[in-house]
């Protein structure tokens, strides 16, 4: 329904709220999340309609004071201490039928699949101890069921348990996971990510549900550099899928690009832009890769999907500390672990293990309120690695370092360890430590 | 009261679902075999897998803060023009998976009719990712639905074509906790004054320790006001940040005038070509103007045509800008460039140029 809505003279029907600044976001062509509320509004016969009403009239009272309006407190369901970010409000004198206004984030499957039919019964679930407002989804990862009352919480939690959803994470704790659509439809993906993400997420539930960390905690699973899920930038752990043997070309392919779109857009787009120079086109239009030069950017592989993609010795990196602004600053997740296989149960229990270890660290080292990233920054790389057992390696810096403020005296006995590492890694014996 | 509260039910700690069981069945069957895709049209993706199956997929946008009414018209598309199985962007597009080729257009035309565009694949600026704003969060300087939909009301044709040198990521964030990540171009709140302090609920309120704790450049101090203890903040020394409303209500730093808007530039996730980066500030003390911040969208617009005239193609915002170099984007954009773009926080240092490298 468009501006201009009567309201409801006969009866004693609550007034609905005058919403002029809402309903001019009611035109124009993207859909109109206003128009959606007011569908909930003028569902008269239904329970959450006054609440709705309530909801749009404070939202109106926000845009017109230019201030947020909902304050937090504490609400859960009987077994967990996360997983419901509780909303009250401030000025529920004048909007009382939405003045407890709670969300219950529910963890997705990965990739966000759904069939219609479970969206329909989500929604019904909602419509019954709901508000009738869902997002799909936060930028947690979580199917945001907005709108519940403190009452109302438990029920709505138990049919969404029933149904086989879980509550994800929020405060102190072990948080919601994403992952890409990856190996369900996309060639480029290095690893199972929801199998990865569902195993993790799963062997640590006890972490998310029961909230004890110093601070969240982060998992996001993408299946090549791409980063759908923007793993590098917003996961505490970062696992994206790479390769190490070649990458695979085929030249009829190559040359039927060529063909198609020219020579000389195929010398812009492709081999000038490679970071590393590894691309060379040959003049009868065959593609060579210098492999020891690529460094699975992806890009050649975005460009020329039909002729090139990633070789078959496949794997997953793994980065940490990634987290936006709060409080030092947006950190990027760095390079923990280069390269690992993801294949076999004994690499995803490997998976796990680290996964633990990290998780472990993270709540004996890191002060309150602080993420992993800025323990690591806080106590230096190295010991990092060292408590978490990772032997250092190049590709873990941009550089090596430049100060020279660094007591160096067991710096053979280091070399020694990295020629025995280098010894093993090449199929010698050497005598375990 | 009931039964049930009496005796509550003890949750099963299921954890994240099986996603199998929703999953479309050619994908199911394909599961690591696909071979290669192309994009017959904007809004479509077309996958190959190596055992020769097809598979179809539309994207349309959606409002993301969906009623039950939406979701479930979205659902009668998926079972009258699809095959009832869907999935969503990360970017909150819906997405309808089908196995023949002759069923995309139809299926097209219903989710235009119903009013959600198609788009948002390849080069083009897909939904913009979204945070929670005044609908839900405690603590927002500003609208996310509202800034979202009136940005995408005015990039809708770029939605629905694929005409950019690259993708095009937009986010927004309500606080400066910045929820909505890197962007290409990104929309924030960014606060100008330093918190005021309600002192009276302080008392209250507020864990004393936690607050002066949280601030980065520890401008926050205990301080007797009024006979009472509260809090004091050194205005010289105070960031705006924001970090210490969270824990502290009382320190109040939205204002109806002071809260906002600083939009930044270049930030990209993926790996492709350059290495991930954040994105950098563009201009700030933008009016945080609803119902459609036209200020705001005066400069998204400038910034993304400014990118789609002078870009090459496959370059990001951000290489675009390393490319023409920082000069150039400011007189392209006519934004100024001022004190407040030079980095003062640890590490600016590396911010600078250390070179003999000039654009004119
Ligand atoms: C054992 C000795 C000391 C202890 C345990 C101690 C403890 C503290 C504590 C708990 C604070 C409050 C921090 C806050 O909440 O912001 C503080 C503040 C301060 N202390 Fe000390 N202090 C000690 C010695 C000193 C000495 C010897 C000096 C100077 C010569 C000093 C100078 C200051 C100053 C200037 C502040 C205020 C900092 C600010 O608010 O910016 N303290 N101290
Ligand atoms: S991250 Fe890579 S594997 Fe995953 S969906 Fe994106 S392009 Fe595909
Ligand atoms: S994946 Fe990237 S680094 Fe490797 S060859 Fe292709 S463009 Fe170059
Ligand atoms: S960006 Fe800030 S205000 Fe917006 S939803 Fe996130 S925490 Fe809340
Ligand atoms: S706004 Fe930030 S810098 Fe200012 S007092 Fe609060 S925490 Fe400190």
């Amino acid at each position: 329904m468009k501006d201009g809505d009567t309201l409801d003279a006969k009866s004693g029907e609550v007034e609905q709220h005058p919403t002029p600044m809402l309903d001019e976001l009611e035109g124009g062509p993207w859909p109109s999340f206003v128009t959606g509320l007011k569908r909930l509004r003028d569902s008269k016969d239904k329970r959450y309609a006054a609440m709705m009403n309530d909801l749009l009239g404070q939202l109106e009272h926000s845009y017109e004071k230019k201030l947020g309006f909902w304050k937090g407190g504490t609400v859960s369901v009987f077994g967990y201490g996360g997983g419901i970010i509780p909303r009250f409000s401030e000025v529920a004198d004048k909007f009382p039928e939405s003045k407890e206004f709670h969300t219950l984030r529910v963890m997705p499957p990965p990739g966000f699949h759904y069939t219609t039919d479970v969206l329909r019964k989500l929604c019904d679930i909602w419509e019954r101890h709901g508000s009738g407002l869902i997002a799909f989804h936060g930028q947690s990862g979580d199917i945001m069921f907005q709108g519940c009352s403190t009452e109302a919480t438990q029920a709505a939690f138990d049919e969404l348990n029933e149904l086989g959803f879980d509550l994800g994470g929020a405060g102190p704790a072990l948080r919601t996971a994403m992952s890409c659509v990856g190996q369900a439809r996309c060639e480029q993906s290095c690893y199972d990510e929801a199998k990865a993400h569902r195993r993790i997420i799963n062997a640590f539930l006890d972490e998310m549900h029961r909230p004890s960390l110093p601070y969240k905690f982060k998992f996001k699973f993408s299946g090549c550099g791409n980063d759908c899920v923007n793993a590098i930038h917003r996961a505490d752990f970062a696992v994206i899928g790479t390769w190490r043997d070649d990458i695979k070309i085929d030249q009829e392919k190559v040359k039927e690009h060529v063909a198609k779109v020219g020579r000389k857009y195929t010398i812009d787009t492709v081999v000038s832009m490679c970071p590393t120079r590894a691309i060379t086109l040959h003049d009868d239009d065959t593609l060579e890769i210098d492999n020891a030069s690529c460094v699975r950017c992806m890009h050649c592989i975005n460009v020329m999907t039909k002729a090139l993609s990633p070789g078959d010795d496949k794997g997953v990196s793994i980065m940490v500390g990634g987290k936006r602004a709060l409080k030092v600053g947006d950190l990027m997740g760095t390079m923990i672990i280069p390269f690992m296989k993801l294949e076999t149960e004994e690499d995803f229990q490997k998976l796990e293990d680290f996964a633990e270890t990290c998780i472990e660290f993270f709540a004996d080292n890191a002060l309150e309120h602080e993420r992993i990233g800025e323990t690591i920054d806080r106590i230096g790389l190295p010991a990092f690695l060292e408590a978490v057992g990772v032997e250092p390696d190049p590709n873990m810096v941009n550089h090596p370092r430049t100060s020279c403020y660094v007591r160096t005296d067991d710096f053979d006995d280091e070399a020694a360890k990295w020629f025995e590492r280098k010894a093993r890694e090449a199929g010698m014996t050497v005598a375990e430590d | 009261m009931s039964e049930a509260a009496a005796k509550p039910r003890t949750p099963n700690e299921s954890g994240v679902p099986d996603h199998l069981q929703y999953m479309h069945p050619v994908l199911k069957r394909n599961l690591g075999k696909w071979d290669w895709h192309d994009r017959p049209r904007v809004g479509v993706l077309h996958h190959v897998s190596k055992t020769g199956d097809e598979i179809w997929t539309v994207r349309a946008g959606t409002q993301r803060q969906m009623d039950v009414y939406t979701i479930r018209k979205l659902c009668d598309i998926g079972d009258e023009y699809a095959e009832g199985h869907v999935r969503f962007t990360t970017r909150s597009n819906i997405e309808y998976m089908v196995s023949k080729e002759e069923m995309v257009e139809p299926l097209i035309k219903a989710l235009e009719e119903a009013g959600f565009p198609v788009g948002g694949t390849g080069a083009s600026v897909s939904m913009i990712s979204h945070t929670q704003g005044w609908l839900h969060c405690d603590i927002p300087g500003t609208d996310a639905s509202g800034v979202v939909k009136s940005m995408m009301d005015m990039l809708h044709h770029e939605f629905t074509h694929e005409e950019m040198p690259n993708r095009l990521r937009i986010t927004t964030s309500c606080c400066q906790i910045n929820c909505g990540g890197q962007g290409d171009i990104a929309i924030n709140v960014q606060y100008t004054k330093p918190p005021k302090i309600n002192h009276d609920l302080v008392a209250n309120v507020c864990e004393r320790p936690a607050v002066v704790a949280r601030c980065p450049v520890a401008a926050i101090r205990p301080a007797m006001v009024n006979g009472k203890p509260s809090l004091e903040v050194d205005e010289k020394k105070c960031v705006c940040c924001g970090a210490c409303y969270p824990p502290c209500p009382p320190m109040q730093i939205n204002g109806e005038e002071s809260t906002k808007i600083a939009i930044w530039v270049g930030g990209k996730h993926s790996n492709a070509r350059s290495k991930p980066t954040f994105h950098k500030l563009a201009v700030a003390n933008l009016p945080n103007n609803p119902p459609h911040w036209p200020e705001v969208a005066e400069v998204v617009k400038k910034i993304v045509y400014a990118y789609k005239e002078n870009a090459r193609h496959w370059e990001r915002m951000g290489e675009w800008i390393e490319r023409i170099g920082w000069n150039r984007f400011f007189e392209l954009t006519g934004l100024a460039f001022t004190k407040h773009h030079l980095d003062t926080w640890t590490g600016a240092r590396k911010t600078m140029n250390m070179s003999a490298h000039i654009h004119f």
